[in-house]
């Protein structure tokens, strides 16, 4: 698959900036800046970034309780982001969400989802409306491994399989379901292979190689924008942090844990730009610079937005 | 307008057909509704509009609820069915943490309107896991909407406005009521949410009842006017929006109420308008307020416990009667 330098380096600054957002976050966290839950996606950054960097306006994501990658893929804006972390009014849901529940629906991003397996009927639907309303347009529907094992997972896949529908489910196999190892939750440890079940295409790949991801992610989402119905793609990919910060994820086997900070999307995608000479080193860096101002901003536009108003804790419960 | 008698299903069946003609981006999905559906309420609309728009679902309910959320999101008026009310807890998260909770968790910005159609209510033996009303779990999830309708004329005045809601609406049609006929104008017209109708004026005591009870209440207003009782009736038609101030200004005048529903007593919905009376209009009420609803059981299968889980009118003068 061809692929252009500004491709590439759009690839390298998506993921870069989920890093610094996540960095950052971890660390507010810990200053108590940010309230409530906050699950990072630190070390899987090569599947959102990959799958969506393939997508257009008129394409849909759904997220999950671990979106900051996805949304930030999708073309949300990180200052809203942010704000909405802190639980601030200009957050994108005016500090209603929080971390759990960013959407940017004018963008296509349906939500992130505190509910694991709750985007599944969401995406399936989605992908029933680009269909009706014959837009062209595909849905991604992010996940994780745990996710595989919810009755979500097999009533949305059948339907979409059923009716042809335009989405692919996209498993981030990060080998735990919070702090469960896949090994004891999951019936088959190939989740790809359980794509047989609906007659549908079901492929593994490393979702720590970005290329690899977006090569895999572009075959499938052409199969799906020519009417040939749903897929599962499984990204191979691990979390580096606990299921949510302050979790210290000691059930991570030290090895392994080791074993995959070794793989590292965002070194590896960084050494393979500059070690083939794609990308002058001097330009990631001066990517890597307008990314940390980036992010620096966010952080200084959430901490000086207000508070929500008192009078808006009764607003927006009925459209 | 013109107006004619027909069922209340068939009532159901002219809303959707009429907005469906108007809207292209309505659309109905649920089990076996190309065939009619259970209680034949999607009768001949597939012959119109055709299987993209009159989608037969496999038994999924969670997928049918789900979907529609997202659907909606991306732009769609979906109208889904869910075959018995008991079996939208099979969907409980689809309604309750998505539908119900997108547009306030997402800072206003997402609109989800759905309409969610079940058969509810018990009458004819369909035992404990086809015959509940569910109402009143329901209304404790802010986000949702509860049209609950009596007659032909609501159901279908307020199915189209369910439809043109911009919220997830759940709309519940008592399967007794199906077979049950009552005029109703040709054409479009639309029954505004959160206004009750007076069903029958009087001034000694205020019934409140919605779904198949209103004609519970009607039958034992008749008796109870016989012996020189006059009962007034209130249906709120929806619960969510809830007119209190109608419920309000009646008991004012009658200085007395009984609140009837077919859902068990415990934790009903006659509970909140107890306490909103007992709130708000405690000084109008010279006697204390009663509430009819089914034992706190699963509702049985054989006609005969059946008959005497629902509230009748029976039950209903006498308790009236304890008022005086």
């Amino acid at each position: 698959m061809k692929i252009t330098k500004e491709q590439l380096l759009a690839l390298y600054e998506t993921m870069f900036k989920i890093r610094r957002f996540e960095e950052k976050a971890s660390e507010l966290f810990a200053d108590s800046l940010i309230p409530g839950f906050v699950h990072l996606y630190l070390g899987q950054e090569a599947v959102a970034t990959g799958v969506c960097s393939l997508l257009t306006p008129k394409d849909f994501i759904t997220s999950t309780h671990r979106g900051h990658g996805h949304v930030i893929s999708k073309g949300a804006d990180v200052k809203l982001m942010m704000a909405e972390l802190f639980g601030k009014k200009d957050g994108y849901c005016k500090g209603k969400g929080g971390s759990m529940h960013i959407a940017d629906i004018d963008k296509g991003i349906l939500g992130a989802n505190g509910i694991v397996g709750g985007g599944q009927p969401i995406a399936t639907g989605a992908a029933l409306a680009c269909k009706k309303k014959k837009t062209g347009g595909v849905v991604i529907c992010f996940f994780g491994d745990g996710a595989t094992n919810r009755g979500t997972f097999h009533e949305s896949i059948n339907l979409a399989a059923l009716w042809k529908l335009p989405v692919i489910y996209v498993i981030e196999n990060n080998y735990f379901g919070e702090f469960c190892p896949i090994e004891e939750s999951c019936s088959v440890q190939k989740l790809s292979t359980r794509a047989v079940a609906y007659g549908i295409p079901g492929i593994t790949v490393d979702g720590n190689d970005v290329l690899a991801v977006r090569e895999t992610a572009a075959k499938l989402i052409e199969r799906a924008r020519n009417g040939e119905g749903p897929s599962i793609l499984e990204c191979l990919t691990w979390r580096h942090h606990g299921h949510f910060e302050g979790d210290p994820g000691d059930y991570k086997p030290a090895e392994q844990q080791e074993e995959w900070l070794a793989k590292d999307p965002l070194p590896r995608f960084r050494s393979y730009l500059a070690d083939t000479k794609k990308i002058a080193l001097k330009e990631i860096e001066g990517i890597e610079e307008k990314v940390d101002m980036m992010i620096a901003d966010a952080v200084e536009f959430a901490t000086n937005s207000p508070d929500p108003e008192l009078s808006s804790l009764l607003e927006d419960v009925y459209a | 307008m013109e107006e004619r008698s027909i069922w209340f299903s068939q009532a159901i069946n002219e809303a959707l057909q009429l907005e469906m003609r108007r809207d292209p981006n309505i659309y109905m999905a649920g089990e076996d509704i190309g065939p009619g559906g259970a209680f034949g309420v999607t009768n001949g609309l597939i012959e119109e509009f055709g299987p993209d728009r009159i989608m037969g679902t496999p038994i999924s309910e969670t997928v049918i609820l789900g979907h529609a959320v997202g659907a909606a999101l991306a732009g769609m008026r979906p109208v889904v069915e869910i075959l018995f009310s008991d079996f939208l807890f099979v969907c409980g998260d689809e309604l309750i943490n998505q539908a119900a909770k997108m547009h306030y968790m997402f800072g206003g910005k997402a609109k989800v309107p759905i309409v969610v159609r079940c058969p509810v209510g018990a009458g004819f033996s369909a035992a404990a896991q086809h015959s509940q009303s569910p109402e009143a779990m329901i209304l404790n999830f802010p986000g949702l909407k509860v049209a609950y309708p009596s007659t032909p004329r609501d159901a279908k005045g307020l199915l189209i406005t369910a439809i043109r809601d911009d919220n997830p609406v759940v709309f519940m049609e008592h399967k007794m009521l199906y077979w049950f006929m009552g005029d109703v104008p040709e054409g479009e017209f639309t029954i505004p949410f959160g206004k009750a109708d007076i069903r029958r004026a009087g001034k000694d005591v205020t019934m409140v009842a919605w779904g198949a009870m209103v004609g519970t209440c009607e039958e034992a207003a008749e008796a109870l006017s016989a012996e020189g009782i006059e009962a007034e009736i209130i249906d709120p038609r929806t619960l969510a929006p809830f007119d209190k101030e109608t419920v309000l200004a009646s008991v004012k005048k009658t200085g007395k109420v009984i609140i009837v529903h077919e859902a068990p007593k415990t934790g009903g919905f006659a509970g909140e308008i107890a306490a909103i009376i007992a709130e708000e209009g405690f000084d109008y009420l010279d006697a204390p307020i009663k509430r009819i609803g089914a034992p706190d059981t699963p509702v049985p299968f054989s006609p005969v416990l059946e008959r005497a889980y629902i509230p009748s009118a029976e039950k209903v003068i006498s308790a009236v009667k304890e008022l005086f």
